[in-house]
């Protein structure tokens, strides 16, 4: 979840809170969960399907199992054969996909309101009944692999992002790439996709969100009459991982046929654990924003348009997760700058907080967009069940999604200039650089480093 | 057969539903055409305003000016420079966007409904639109940034593949031609305010709005947007694409994944053939995981994660085109099981189940496309856009039920020839 997505997260929560009952929630026998938001302005539903399981609930050698499953969910169950599942949501007229974070998978249909009753009985059929068949394992995972290769290993800046990764942290599973190590991929087995699913694919650890024109009464009937049959079952315990803290900076360069370089710089940032205790991460969101939330936000104003050092600056920064957080500031320099004179201007625009702070017309600006972003989230059915389910995924209540608002708003311009002298700490980051080589293989001329 | 009557009982109760979004339309008295949907559910609107100013009117020499000026129109305009304009939107929560495409320029206004918020908005909307400033140090920056994202586009696979493709299937039309580092290079300052003047009029624009808005409000709005504008006159087409020769283009690159297009110019917005079209693709490549290539590509033989086709009609005659990606060493197979998958399809079309299944869906998640006001903008832009009858989303899910087999079988015979289709490849061993 990037720095945008969370702010629209972190506002749809002024309206809800308008009408207090809805969204409507409900436990059942099995420990499932299910949070139904009414929203009646078009005859349409969104079921979204979480299990509290993603990749950083993996091993070493099993990289990639999480997401390897979520394919395999749609290969059949003794009900419902092996591609059976698409069919009949496409037959619904419906749209279905699913998704892997390090922290999360989640599956979900789009479909006319009158055709959720058969998505919930799809869903809560392959909770518990899937087939992890050999042979279908055996062609999905060519299919995974296919997918790495276009999403990672031909792609240089998901490739610097996984290098990053695997440097930043040492002990913590977040060092692993999401889709597993190509090797990992090779060597995994069916029976390995099955045992995760049987470890981890149970009512109690999961939960279901529905949004659109339904009545929450009638969704809570049909939740009991698919889903409340399913067993549940005694999770394993999962073992807190702590990331060693860092005692230096870390740098990684990673080479690949591209054209410009792009320089990443990776800090360990803290993680909203506590909405009302906590005030650090709200702070950092607000200096994400003003440096970054607008087109004459700071970094693209002096870096892009002023200095013209850069040909993109920004940072990202994600206050939610269930590991441990990173703040990434990041670039391309422009044609005859380096890297090097990159990440001093973006040194720079943070020893200018440190030292001068933000203005006030700054922070303003800011939690206007802020409470904007809020009334324009609602335009999307599928956009405020994902806000529910983010917020869930990393144990935090979406009840007080408002009461994050709120801290935002509060806000100071003080609370700003203090995380920024707090943060930004060189023991603690990690540079990445992308160095980009000719398409042809052979060696550029010697003066790479003052080539961009 | 259970599933399918259940489908189309299904279709009846949405159909009731949604006999829903209601378009207006007219004319402003300074000739510009617009479209306006009123949607007060929440405090917010969206003005999307659109000219016949894309890549297919770049003069000869001249590839990417349509993208420069559309990028540079809110870098300064009027009495505000880029930063105020940025400022000022966001002090208000409102923001910009829009693009260039190869049929239009389009510039886009989001903003909250209320007066302190929506009245400032839409004055730098107009500034925007009716006096860009087109600095001279601005658009040499502006320039410098698109000659570096067109060199890293050219070592990218996926982009060179899809520059190969454009080229090769229009040869001799403007849809073919590429914005380069080279004819960037060469553009000028007065050649923006050249284009600018030449394409951002009255006769040639499309002002759709969708929101929190009374219909005399939206008069006045429109009609002061274009009041601004010149009147000018509408653009004029150039010549309608040829349909190329059959032709297999190879490019080598080291990457990992072959990089694979097929395709031939084949519809324009709004010829009839596209209801057979769209329904007939959605067996072939249109219909996610449940299309024969999907099923042939992906789910058998594991070759590929996304393979697809798709028809994208423009204002003269877009691509029809297939999709894929698949590991450098079997990308021959995967071409050979694509080519098998649509000569059968040419040859025997659909099945009668699968016909049904298409129906079912295309004419069942109607009610998708419409949930939102930015869906319901994007679906009347065009409209208002390509000329397409008023009446066209109210009509959208009979045209698709009336579809038969050998409509679709016959459309697909005339606008799929095998000897006009070109192939592309990058990275295939």
């Amino acid at each position: 979840m990037h720095l945008k997505y969370l702010l629209s997260v972190l506002l749809a929560a002024g309206l809800s809170t308008a009408a207090f009952a809805n969204p409507f929630e409900t436990t059942l026998k099995n420990g499932l969960r299910v949070i139904v938001k009414e929203d009646h302005r078009a005859p349409t539903a969104v079921q979204m399907v979480w299990y509290r399981i993603g990749s950083m609930d993996e091993v070493d050698g099993a990289s990639g199992v999480a997401h390897v499953l979520e394919h395999m969910m749609f290969k059949g169950t003794p009900n419902v054969g092996a591609g059976e599942f698409n069919k009949r949501v496409a037959a619904a007229g419906g749209r279905d996909n699913a998704f892997t974070s390090r922290d999360y998978t989640a599956y979900f249909q789009q479909v006319p309101k009158e055709k959720l009753p058969e998505m919930m009985q799809l869903e809560a059929d392959r909770m518990r009944h899937l087939n992890v068949d050999a042979k279908e394992f055996e062609q999905e995972i060519k299919v995974v692999m296919e997918e790495r290769r276009m999403r990672t290993d031909d792609n240089p800046q998901s490739k610097l992002f996984e290098q990053m990764n695997a440097v930043a942290f040492q002990a913590h599973p977040y060092r692993r790439p999401i889709i597993g190590w190509m090797n990992d991929l090779e060597t995994m087995t069916a029976a390995d996709a099955k045992a995760w699913y049987d470890t981890w694919y149970v009512p109690n650890n999961a939960y279901v969100i529905i949004t659109g024109d339904v009545d929450h009464k009638e969704v809570f009937a049909l939740a009991e009459k698919y889903y409340a049959p399913l067993e549940g079952r005694a999770l394993p315990v999962r073992r807190q991982q702590v990331e060693p803290a860092q005692e230096g900076t870390r740098k990684v360069t990673v080479k690949a046929p591209a054209e410009l370089p792009v320089l990443i710089m990776g800090y360990k940032a803290p993680i909203l654990r506590d909405i009302d205790k906590d005030s650090d991460p709200y702070a950092l969101e607000m200096l994400a924003s003003i440096l970054d939330g607008h087109d004459a936000a700071r970094f693209n104003k002096k870096l892009v348009r002023e200095d013209k050092v850069a040909l993109s600056a920004g940072i990202d920064y994600d206050a939610t997760a269930r590991g441990p957080g990173m703040l990434y500031l990041h670039g391309t320099p422009s044609e005859g700058k380096t890297v090097g004179d990159l990440e001093a201007a973006l040194r720079a625009e943070i020893a200018r907080v440190q030292k001068d702070g933000v203005s006030e017309q700054e922070l303003k600006r800011a939690k206007a967009q802020l409470i904007a972003g809020q009334v324009y989230k609602l335009d999307s059915m599928f956009g405020q069940a994902m806000e529910i389910g983010q917020i869930e995924s990393v144990g935090l209540p979406y009840r007080k999604l408002d009461r994050m608002l709120d801290k935002l708003q509060k806000v100071s311009a003080a609370d700003i200039q203090a995380v920024a002298k707090k943060y930004f700490n060189d023991d603690a980051l990690t540079i990445g650089v992308l160095d980009p080589q000719p398409l042809d293989g052979k060696a550029r001329r010697p003066a790479v480093a003052t080539r961009h | 057969m259970k599933r399918l009557l259940t489908a189309a009982f299904a279709l009846l109760i949405s159909q009731a539903a949604l006999a829903g979004v209601k378009i207006e339309h007219w004319v402003t008295p300074s000739g510009a055409r617009v479209q306006f949907v009123e949607s007060r559910v929440l405090p917010m609107l969206d003005v999307q305003v659109n000219f016949a100013a894309g890549s297919t009117f770049d003069p000869a020499g001249k590839s990417g000016l349509a993208a420069l000026t559309r990028g540079a129109l809110d870098l300064g305009a009027g009495k505000l420079d880029e930063t105020a304009i940025a400022e000022q939107m966001a002090d208000i929560g409102a923001s910009l966007g829009g693009s260039a495409d190869t049929d239009r320029a389009s510039v886009s206004l989001r903003t909250l409904s209320a007066k302190d918020k929506r009245e400032p908005a839409l004055s730098i909307l107009k500034n925007v639109l009716h006096a860009p400033r087109f600095d001279a140090d601005i658009f040499e920056r502006e320039k410098a940034r698109t000659i570096a994202s067109l060199k890293e586009a050219m070592t990218r696979p996926d982009s060179i593949a899809g520059k190969a493709f454009w080229a090769a299937m229009y040869p001799n039309h403007p849809y073919g031609r590429q914005a380069t580092p080279e004819s960037v290079a060469a553009l000028s300052r007065d050649d923006l305010a050249a284009f600018h003047a030449r394409y951002y009029n009255a006769a040639n624009a499309s002002i759709t709005l969708v929101g929190d808005l009374s219909r005399a409000d939206a008069e006045k709005i429109a009609e002061a947007i274009a009041a601004g504008l010149p009147k000018g006159e509408a653009a004029t087409l150039p010549a309608a694409p040829e349909k190329p020769k059959w032709s297999l283009t190879q490019l080598a690159h080291p990457a990992s994944q072959a990089h694979v297009y097929i395709g031939l110019p084949a519809i324009e917005r709004g010829n009839p053939d596209f209801f057979p079209l769209l329904v007939g693709n959605y067996t072939l490549g249109g219909g996610g995981f449940v299309s024969r290539l999907m099923k042939e590509v992906r789910d058998k033989r594991g070759y590929a994660y996304s393979v697809y086709s798709h028809f994208s009609p423009l204002r003269q005659a877009g691509p029809f085109q297939i999709g894929l990606q698949t590991k450098r060493s079997q990308a021959k197979d995967a071409i050979k099981v694509v080519r098998e998958v649509l000569t059968a399809f040419l040859k025997d079309g659909p099945s009668e189940e699968e016909l049904n299944a298409a129906k079912a869906n295309l004419t069942g998640s109607f009610p998708l496309r419409l949930d939102s006001n930015k869906k319901i903008l994007d679906n009347v832009a065009n409209i208002g856009f390509y000329g397409l009858p008023l009446d066209y989303l109210d009509q959208y899910q009979a045209r698709v039920q009336a579809v038969t087999a050998d409509d679709i079988r016959q459309a697909f015979a005339r606008r799929v020839r095998p000897e006009n289709l070109i192939t592309v490849t990058v990275a295939a061993d």
